[in-house]
């Protein structure tokens, strides 16, 4: 069975694999099309209006078939590549070996937040913003200047002990599991650590820093952990809500995959 | 991409003419206070008193200003003056609650949450008491960038 591991335990070679993989959907374009398809969903998707993406109950299945599909990517290039997670409770400084020059790069510079080191420096000339909300070339990061400190374990444990899915009115205002994970309410999870990466991290077009992907399977494995701790809770709502994704809706853009479909990870991979 | 209506279209409205007139003061006064303001509305520090989850949905104030050397404005509209609609997708109804922020003129994609906060497309992740906070917080993300015209889909 495949493995999604910590990233803290990769192999020097799973890192330069993983990169190496990275790159080349840079390179060949496909990269470019999983960020303009998050930000067409993170613009997309409203309170009161249509929500799939983001602010609603499919925030978890929706980011999983997104992941599940980059990682399928990826291993159209290196068949052996996983995605690997960032537990952000434990690698929270930018001294992690996560931001070292052999993985993901360091933190951007002073003034004008430049990422100027690893293989994702604007210097390398292999990694381009051409999906953009500005008109700044370069990747850009300021860990830890938005705000100070990343969710803790204890926090992380708070939300995991919520025992309800999702709640009306299904939205960046419900109280559940899922908002109180995605962020926009609770100790703010999710949304947090976009903003303490900085940068591109804190705009629609997130995915940009690749730092998004092992952001996102550390937040799918905390879902995984969560249903194990809560086998009756199952996800919500079933059937017949307005403007969001039922149990048995089908999910754009994809129009062929249901929360249903997505609720057992172990299909796909399991978590080291 | 459409772009939105031009500002001129506004520039007769009274509540344009209002938005500038109280513009000056409020400036002022938000620029003495801008060092301890910084992201204090961010994610991370809960969420702002005074908007509970049927926050109202009462419109917020038009503005015009100098930031940081940047024109920021923004006002209601009632016909969803953005661009960023998708093909594809129903962006889906907004009650005419949409808001136009600009920036030197271009198009700040913004967003209002169902507490009555707000979301832009350069700080997607935080959320601002006001359309102004969210415009200034983007004037100091962006360092001098000029926005740019978003691509989706």
């Amino acid at each position: 069975m495949a493995v999604r591991k910590n990233q803290a335990d990769l192999t020097a070679t799973e890192k330069r694999n993983f990169v190496d993989a990275v790159l080349e959907l840079k390179r060949s374009g496909r990269y470019d099309e999983f960020i303009s398809t998050h930000n067409a969903f993170i613009i997309g998707d409203t309170d009161e209006g249509e929500r799939t993406g983001h602010r609603s109950p499919s925030f978890l299945p929706w980011h999983r078939r997104f992941l599940l599909q980059f990682e399928q990517a990826l291993q159209s290039v290196t068949p052996s590549v996983m995605l690997p997670y960032w537990d952000w409770t434990v690698d929270r400084t930018p001294r992690s070996s996560l931001w070292a020059d052999d993985f993901l790069g360091g933190d951007g510079r002073v003034g004008d937040g430049r990422v100027t080191s690893g293989p994702f420096a604007f210097t390398s000339g292999k990694w381009p913003m051409n999906i953009r909300v500005d008109g700044r070339t370069f990747l850009r990061r300021s860990l830890g200047a938005g705000v100070r400190e990343l969710p803790t374990r204890a926090e992380v444990d708070r939300v995991l002990a919520m025992t309800v899915y999702d709640a009306a009115p299904w939205n960046s205002s419900s109280d559940s599991f899922r908002n109180n994970i995605e962020g926009w309410r609770g100790p703010n999870l999710h949304n947090r650590v976009h903003v303490w990466v900085g940068g591109q991290m804190t705009t629609g077009a997130s995915p940009n820093d690749p730092v998004f992907w092992l952001h996102h399977c550390f937040i799918d494995k905390l879902w995984a952990d969560w249903q194990r701790m809560h086998p009756k809770s199952g996800y919500l709502p079933t059937g017949n809500t307005p403007d969001v994704i039922d149990l048995h809706d089908t999910m754009k853009p994809w129009n062929d995959v249901t929360p249903a479909d997505l609720l057992d990870h172990t299909k796909f991979y399991t978590y080291g | 991409m459409s772009r939105p209506t031009r500002r001129q279209v506004l520039y007769g409205s009274a509540a344009a003419v209002t938005g500038a007139v109280l513009a000056a003061p409020a400036a002022f006064a938000d620029t003495a206070a801008r060092p301890a303001a910084g992201h204090g509305d961010s994610a991370g520090h809960g969420h702002p008193a005074g908007h509970g989850p049927s926050g109202g949905h009462q419109m917020a104030e038009p503005f015009d200003e100098v930031y940081q050397g940047r024109h920021i404005e923004g006002w209601p509209s009632e016909d969803g003056g953005h661009g960023g609609h998708h093909a594809g997708r129903s962006a889906g109804p907004h009650e005419g609650m949409d808001f136009v922020v600009r920036i030197d003129n271009d198009d700040l994609h913004v967003m209002r949450n169902a507490d009555g906060t707000w979301i832009s497309l350069v700080n997607h992740y935080e959320t601002f008491t006001t359309p102004r906070a969210l415009a200034r917080a983007a004037v100091r993300e962006l360092q001098g960038a000029d926005l740019v015209p978003v691509v989706t889909g």
